[in-house]
């Protein structure tokens, strides 16, 4: 698969203070990618460093074929920060203009990408008379200029109100659906979850997990049962190898898999010892009961 | 490095504050020129026509436009000053890192658009010199007209040395107002070096020329204060005010020394810091 960026052993101190230890992990061209930790996780830091304005104390990087300066490579990559940084006195479009300048852009895509934010009707106000959602939508419009290989969005919902926030997702699924890259860093689970096929979790500056979200833990999931009789069903159930632990909460009943079967066959092997449910659910845990999982394990 | 000036020209064209700036120092000096070169009655008691007093000859006049058009620079350092705090307040600089420019460039385009507008303001001098000095000149010969257009080298020199100056303690200090502050101290630590040089040396002529070789007063001694030298042109007989006004070789080889030195210095504190 072709990779999009390399991180090798990377390393950042502030002073006494490790920020981003030991780091490696490689971003593939096509995935959603979802960096996940906790604040102050060191994921601002290592987006900082790959894209040139944070120094690293040790270790490597590389773009694309590994060829290509830093700052050339920026040129195919659009970035959000934080904040949406832009010249106050200076329109949207003016802004953009700048942004091409910059990244050797036509002109021609600045209307093109404000269409796809829904700003072109506000494209001649001023920058300082936008809202916090237009500001940030503005950034994206920027960062997608250039018809990036990869997407990068540090908090990208950080501060926006629930309308704000939605569209910020509803635009980030348009643009992943297009078959763009993209790294998001969030701290918001729910907002991972909902768009990323890969994840990167951070604690501390170091690595908990890279990899697919849903082989995030080794759990094949847990079935939710009710039914009237339920000392039976406990009693078949802890006899069964297949099932681990068991948690009897108010006439609801959760066994945990610890090989894989589905909830189909379940049903039939319940059905012919002569139980019945009246409530059969197989889940996975969510992305937050993984994440909170692994970060305690450690 | 057009597109560095063109997108450096953006961020300066479209604020309102620059704008007025750049307008400012390039008009005032202008028209204070102009001003001074035309006949000025005080309402019937007297006339005033400075030309008359024979300082728009050549080649006087291009010692003596240039002495003070370089005073109106401060106008534009504020701009050089603003136009870095600007970067660091509004955050551009590390939008503009992120969307592919390198920090060389970034120093670069500062720099050349320093290195312009100085090539600008010196062009508008010579020119404007020029006009009057044709106008008003008792020689007009092409070897005394175009003798002493050091100065306008000189002048050039001066402002890039200054505004790269400039450049350096706003890269250092992020903040405009602060940076101009730098300047005024700089000042103080220079005459304080020229004290310390005095106590070990013992004679004033031998400490000012140490102070010779620091920033500010480098540039100020590229162009000497010409009013002593009308006078010397009014009395030659008082050989005793005779001074060395001429713009020399290493006068300048120093201030690009200097301009060297800030630039290459702005250039490492942007590589080194974290944005």
């Amino acid at each position: 698969m072709e990779q999009i960026l390399t991180i090798n052993n990377l390393t950042k101190k502030f002073g006494y203070l490790t920020a981003v230890k030991d780091l490696s992990f490689t971003i593939n061209k096509g995935n959603v990618y979802g960096i996940l930790g906790p604040n102050g996780s060191g994921k601002s830091t290592t987006l900082g460093i790959v894209l040139n304005v944070v120094n690293r104390t040790s270790g490597q990087f590389s773009w694309f074929d590994g060829k290509t300066s830093t700052h050339e490579a920026l040129k195919k990559v659009g970035a959000i920060i934080e904040r949406p940084n832009f010249y106050p006195y200076m329109t949207a479009q003016q802004n953009l203009k700048l942004v091409c300048k910059i990244k050797g852009v036509d002109y021609a895509k600045i209307d093109e990408k404000l269409e796809i934010v829904g700003l072109l009707d506000r494209k001649d106000h001023k920058f300082r008379t936008y809202s916090l959602g237009m500001k940030q939508r503005l950034a994206i419009a920027s960062a997608l200029l250039n018809d990036p290989e990869i997407l990068i969005l540090d908090e990208p919902t950080n501060g926006l109100d629930p309308q704000g926030i939605h569209q910020i997702r509803e635009i980030i699924k348009k643009i992943a659906a297009n078959g763009t890259t993209i790294l998001l860093a969030s701290h918001l689970l729910d907002e991972v979850e909902k768009v990323c096929s890969h994840v990167v979790v951070l604690r501390k500056g170091e690595k908990l997990y890279s990899g697919r979200v849903d082989e995030m833990i080794n759990s094949h999931g847990f079935f939710e049962l009710k039914t009237d009789k339920e000392d039976e069903l406990v009693k078949l159930l802890e006899s069964d190898t297949s099932f681990g632990k068991l948690k009897i909460d108010n006439g609801l009943i959760t066994a945990f898999l610890n090989q894989p079967m589905d909830a189909s066959s379940f049903n039939k092997l319940m059905f012919e010892k002569g139980i019945v449910l009246s409530h059969l659910v197989k889940r996975k845990e969510s992305l937050e009961e993984q994440f909170l999982q692994l970060t305690d394990n450690n | 490095m057009l597109r560095l000036i063109n997108l450096e020209l953006q961020k300066l064209w479209l604020n309102r504050t620059s704008k007025v700036l750049i307008f400012v120092s390039f008009i005032l000096p202008f028209t204070v020129l102009v001003l001074s070169s035309i006949k000025i009655n005080f309402f019937g008691f007297f006339t005033l026509e400075l030309g008359e007093l024979g300082i728009f000859n050549f080649p006087i006049i291009w010692h003596i436009t240039t002495f003070f058009a370089s005073q109106f620079k401060f106008f534009f350092a504020i701009v050089v000053v603003s136009m870095i705090g600007n970067e660091y307040s509004n955050k551009t600089i590390k939008q503009n890192l992120i969307d592919g420019l390198s920090k060389k460039e970034f120093i670069l385009s500062k720099f050349y658009t320093i290195v312009f507008f100085s090539l600008v303001a010196t062009l508008l001098i010579g020119i404007a010199s020029f006009c009057i000095g044709m106008y008003y000149s008792s020689y007009t010969e092409a070897s005394i007209v175009f003798r002493e257009t050091e100065f306008l080298l000189a002048y050039f020199v001066k402002l890039v040395g200054f505004f790269s100056l400039c450049l350096f303690f706003g890269m250092l200090v992020k903040r405009s107002a602060f940076a101009l502050g730098f300047l005024f101290v700089l000042y103080i630590v220079e005459w304080l070096i020229f004290w310390g040089a005095y106590e070990v040396l013992g004679t004033a002529d031998s400490a000012f020329k140490v102070k010779n070789f620091l920033p500010l007063e480098s540039m100020y001694k590229l162009i000497d204060q010409p009013v002593q030298r009308i006078v010397m042109t009014k009395f030659p007989e008082k050989t005793e005010i005779a001074y060395d006004y001429a713009v020399h070789w290493y006068e300048i080889v120093t201030v690009i020394g200097w301009t060297a030195l800030f630039v290459f210095l702005s250039y490492r504190l942007l590589k080194k810091r974290d944005l």
